[in-house]
Formats: C-alpha cells, sequence, structure tokens
C-alpha cells in the first residue's frame, strides 16, 4: 500500500460533489444513503482486517439514529452537524462501555454476541410504546449553521454533508491503518499470542477497532436517520446488521474507498432489484453474495487493485 | 400456585420447542463448524411442507394418525433433499474457509431460500390447525393443557434420548465423536469425512424441518417465520455451548423457563429476556455452559 493512494479517494469524492449537478434527484438520494451506509461498512472492515465480523453492527447505527432523533425531537436542536456529531459520540460511547464486555471473544462467539445486543435493543424500542413502537417515529428537518432548505435544495445539502462525513472518515481511517496500531490488525487476525509476547495489548487493539467502528456506525445512523427522515426499530434488527455484513464481504477489505463503492453497487442492485423483479429481490441479493464469496473472495476493492496494478506495470 | 404451575407448563413446551429446533443446529456446528443460517431456511420449508400435506390430508374423513404421520414424514423429506442440494451443491465448494465466510454462505443460501418459498407457495398465509384440534386439550387441576403440546414435550424427550443413544452406543455416532473431535485425525484413521459431512448436513437439515412441520399447527405459517426462528436457535445453542447437545437441552430449557416466566410476570421484557439471558450467562462462560476447553495454538 503506497501513501499516495489518497489522492484518487480524494478525487473521487470531489467528483462525487460535482455530480449532484448533473445527476438526477432519485440517484443522489440513492447515493446519499449508500454512502452513509459506507461509514457503517468502514467500520467493519475496521474490524474485519482484525479477523472480526460483527453481526449487531445495527446497534450502532440505531443508537446513532435513534440519538440524533431523540435529541431533535427534546431539545429543538435541528442542525445536522451537531446532530451527527451527537449521534456519532453516543454511538461511541455505547460501544466503549459494551467493549468491555465483547473485545473479550473472537470469531463466531464475537459475532454472536454482537448479535445478541443488537437483538436486545431492537426488543427494547419495539416495546416502548413512547417511541411509536414498531413505527418508529419522524425525524426533524435539519437545518445547516443556520440555513435552512427545502425540497431540492435540502436533498443536495442532505448529500454534501453526508459526503463530507464520509471524505473526512475515510482520510482518518487511511491514516489509520498506516499508523501502528492500524498495522497490527493483521497480526491479531494472524495470532494473537505472539503479538502479546511482543508486549502489545490484543483487547486494548481490539476495543480500539469496536469503538471506531461504533463511531462510524453511529454517524452512518445519524446520518441516515436525517436522510430518511424516520426512525424504526428495525434498524436495530439482525437482518440489517447481515446487510452491512454483505456489503463488506462486496467491497472487501483492501482499502478505504471499497467501502463507499461497495454501498454504492448495493444499492444500486437492490434498487434494481426493487425495480424489476420485487419479489425475488433477496433472491438476487444471495446470488450476489454467493458468486462474489466463490469467485471474489477478496471483494470489489480487489478488483480495483487488480486494474491499478496493470495500469501500473510498465 | 398456579402461576408457578402455568410458567412450569409454558416454559416446558417453549423449551421442547426451542430444543427440536436447535439441536440440528447444534449437530452441524459440531461436526462441520458451521453456524448455518439456512437452518431458518429448513424450518421454514418444514412449516410449508407440514401445511401442505395437512391441506392435502385432513377433511377428507382419513384416520387422524395417518395425517400427523404424513405431516411430519413429507416435511422430513424436503429437508432431507433441501440438505443434500445444499451441501452438494454449495457448501462442499467452500469447506477450509473461514468459519465466518461459511456463515455468509449460508446467509446467502438463506436469502436466496426466502424468496423460493415465496414462489413455491406464494405470498398468503396457511392456517394449519387441523392437528391441533384433532388433538384435543386436558385438563390437569386448573390448568388447561393441549394435548399437542404434550406431544411436543415427548418428541423433545425422544429425540434428546435418541441423539445421546445414537451418539455414545452406535457405529455412525462414534465416528461422528471422532470426527467432532479432530477431524484430521479421524482422516487419518480412515474415516470418510466427505460422506460424514453430507449425512450430517442431511440429518441437520431434517431435524430443521421436523421442527417446523411440529410447529406449523401452532403457528400461522407465514413468509418470514424462519427469521425469528435463526436468532432464538442461536441464543440457544450459544447459552449451551456450540456444538453440544446437552448443552441445546440445558439452553432450551433456561430460555423456555425464562421466557414463561417473563410473560406471566413482567411481559415487557418478553421479547428480549432471551437475548438478555445469553448475553448474561456469555459474560460468566465465554463460551457456553457445556463445552470442552479449547488448546491454545501457539
Amino acid at each position: 500500500m503506497r501513501r499516495g493512494s489518497q489522492i484518487p479517494v480524494s478525487l473521487a469524492f470531489l467528483a462525487a460533489a460535482a455530480a449532484a449537478f448533473v445527476l438526477p434527484d432519485w440517484m443522489i438520494s440513492l447515493a446519499t444513503i449508500a454512502f452513509a451506509n459506507g461509514l457503517v461498512v468502514l467500520g467493519l472492515i475496521v474490524m474485519w482486517r482484525a479477523g472480526l465480523v460483527s453481526f449487531g453492527q445495527a446497534l450502532y447505527y440505531c443508537v446513532g439514529a435513534y440519538t440524533v432523533a431523540l435529541i431533535a425531537r427534546w431539545s429543538g436542536l435541528t442542525d445536522a452537524l451537531a446532530l451527527v456529531l451527537i449521534g456519532g459520540l453516543s454511538a461511541g460511547v455505547v460501544s466503549f462501555v459494551l467493549g468491555f464486555l465483547v473485545a473479550r471473544y473472537r470469531e463466531i462467539f464475537f459475532a454472536m454476541l454482537s448479535l445478541a445486543l443488537s437483538m436486545i435493543l431492537y426488543g427494547v424500542l419495539v416495546k416502548t410504546e413512547s417511541l411509536g413502537s414498531t413505527d418508529g417515529f419522524s425525524v426533524v428537518i435539519p437545518t445547516f449553521l443556520g440555513y435552512a432548505p427545502h425540497q431540492e435544495q435540502l436533498v443536495l445539502a442532505l448529500y454534501w454533508l453526508v459526503l463530507a462525513v464520509c471524505a473526512i472518515a475515510a482520510a482518518l481511517i487511511h491514516a489509520y491503518f498506516h499508523s501502528l496500531a492500524g498495522a497490527l490488525a493483521v497480526p491479531v487476525r494472524d495470532n494473537e499470542i505472539r503479538l502479546e509476547f511482543l508486549g502489545m495489548s490484543v483487547s486494548r487493539l481490539v476495543h480500539t477497532k469496536l469503538v471506531i467502528s461504533g463511531l462510524l456506525a453511529g454517524a452512518g445512523g445519524a446520518l441516515a436517520a436525517l436522510v430518511v427522515g424516520h426512525v424504526d426499530p428495525n434498524m436495530s434488527y439482525w437482518t440489517t446488521s447481515g446487510e452491512f455484513v454483505f456489503i463488506t464481504v462486496l467491497a472487501g477489505a483492501g482499502s478505504v474507498g471499497a467501502a463507499f463503492v461497495g454501498s454504492l453497487v448495493f444499492e444500486s442492485i437492490r434498487s434494481l432489484a426493487f425495480a424489476i423483479i420485487p419479489q425475488l429481490w433477496q433472491m438476487l441479493l444471495g446470488s450476489v453474495l454467493l458468486l462474489t464469496i466463490l469467485f471474489l473472495p477478496h471483494g470489489l476493492g480487489s478488483l480495483l487493485g487488480r486494474l491499478r496494478r496493470r495500469l501500473g506495470a510498465p | 400456585m398456579l402461576t408457578v404451575f402455568a410458567i412450569f407448563a409454558d416454559g416446558l413446551v417453549y423449551a421442547a420447542y426451542l430444543f427440536i429446533v436447535a439441536i440440528g443446529l447444534t449437530l452441524i456446528f459440531g461436526v462441520m463448524k458451521i453456524l448455518n443460517v439456512a437452518h431458518g431456511s429448513f424450518y421454514t420449508f418444514g412449516a410449508y411442507g407440514a401445511a401442505t400435506a395437512v391441506g392435502i390430508y385432513f377433511d377428507r374423513g382419513l384416520p387422524e394418525a395417518g395425517g400427523f404421520l404424513l405431516m411430519i414424514l413429507f416435511a422430513m423429506a424436503l429437508g432431507l433433499a433441501l440438505g443434500l442440494i445444499l451441501e452438494r451443491g454449495v457448501m462442499r465448494l467452500v469447506y477450509g474457509r473461514d468459519e465466518v465466510v461459511m456463515v455468509l454462505v449460508t446467509y446467502a443460501a438463506f436469502l436466496i431460500l426466502e424468496d423460493l418459498v415465496m414462489l413455491v407457495w406464494g405470498p398468503g398465509s396457511y392456517a394449519t390447525y387441523q392437528p391441533l384440534l384433532a388433538a384435543g386439550n386436558i385438563e390437569i387441576g386448573e390448568l388447561v393443557l393441549s394435548n399437542y403440546d404434550l406431544g411436543l414435550i415427548l418428541v423433545a424427550a425422544v429425540l434428546a434420548a435418541a441423539s445421546y443413544r445414537g451418539l455414545k452406543f452406535t457405529r455412525y455416532g462414534r465416528l461422528l465423536t471422532a470426527v467432532i473431535f479432530d477431524r484430521e485425525t479421524a482422516a487419518a484413521f480412515g474415516i470418510d469425512v466427505k460422506v460424514v459431512y453430507t449425512v450430517t448436513f442431511a440429518i441437520g437439515a431434517m431435524l430443521g424441518a421436523l421442527g417446523g412441520a411440529i410447529m406449523a399447527p401452532k403457528i400461522s405459517v407465514t413468509l418470514g417465520i424462519g427469521v425469528e426462528v435463526i436468532v432464538l436457535a442461536f441464543a440457544v445453542v450459544a447459552i449451551g455451548g456450540m456444538g453440544s447437545i446437552e448443552g441445546a437441552l440445558v439452553g432450551a430449557l433456561i430460555v423456555g423457563i425464562c421466557r414463561a416466566a417473563a410473560v406471566h410476570l413482567v411481559p415487557q421484557v418478553e421479547l428480549f429476556v432471551i437475548y438478555g439471558v445469553m448475553a448474561l450467562v456469555l459474560m460468566i462462560r465465554p463460551y457456553g455452559l457445556f463445552v470442552r476447553a479449547q488448546p491454545r495454538k501457539i
């Protein structure tokens, strides 16, 4: 991995931001939600590099979303930046606290415990009548530092907000991957005991990764809540987590950009499937997942790498 | 006092149901180290199969006992076919990959099978109450119990005893135990692990379908019933220790009684008491109640 590989990603983000002037509204909406979910996937990639797969990432997604919705409802705060920040941080705090429990587990047990925790939140939300039970409730229309756009302007403003958050997150995570703590992910996956013998604390490394991915999932959930304008308990259901894991597999853990590319591809496949074969979209998704695992074990990201090598090689 | 009895009776019935659903899952995990998300699909197919069989058989005035038999046989045949297709067609290709990758493969299979159910049986729901009516009720003191529920407990008990006996005292059971302990050594001693895998997966699938068939009369057979079952069965298996049949039994009893107690005493927590118990057990015993300590590999 070269240090300069951040430039294409930045260019891609700028291009995506500029594309808003030519793309139709429905495409922008699709891309907005895809990028917001891409944040969650980025968090999963952080963990996946250390060999951890969470089947309960929807927990933090849901915490972020509900925090935004509740804060806006109770305090009247409508500023999107502040809301997303609070949403992300609250999920980060939750992941920090739960991390003391979850960081002790690996492999399937890690996945299962995360799943159980997210299902507890789901159960609590479904049983809480004051939060709309299974229906959830709607989220305020956000403002941006005093600017209060409507209709098309709102769609655009949210799109750029999501892109900006994603770009910042991508840069930070890229830096993290190249830091010592980030580089130790692969040794954690391969052999923890050796790493302990070298004087590193594996549980602290894993705990850090949990908090990072919690922050990212929380920010993703917060953005999704603002974009969709509605929150409901299904955000914490295990199938939501399953979708995020699905996108992670599709994307591959190779690079930061892969998370967003994977998420875009996933949303496109889903919209396409809904439009063409509404009855069978799960079958299509399942087939894509299966084919990806069988024929593209390192995800779409590996295709990019292969392409880059072919172009770069003399 | 009545509440205590009711909790006990309901808990036992629910535990029986959980055990029947979880035993196939834990068997497949124990032998093959696959956490099989498609187990929910086996359950769904079993339930739909049973609904179809009941729809064909009852209302014709034939003896009722035959209806029960047909319902279960038809569902298990479906499970067998599905298990064989999945194992031979898909799982075989990913043996040896990461455990998590295999979970994802079964998740993909689950997604595909969910829609397949809708293709075959349509989006409507099926009522399959006839066997429940045919079984009738029994009164014990003030408590009214359905004979069908008692039958459920009996089936679970028979399954538990049969799997215990099968694993400990039959030739195939001994081979299976060897594979569970150490796949490579077992293979080195001439056990055909491939065949063991195929047979185990097929048996697990049949057990999943059996769970669906048995539950069909008690629920409305409709789309999406497999989704919840998967996480429930996961919780039971995780509490007991993955791959352990005693564990599945104890896990089912714990979860069953806790849920029944919650339903009767504090109905608000019913939805998440199961996962609460699971998180609690895993905090104390990280790998479940009945699981062998794994040697650390350096």
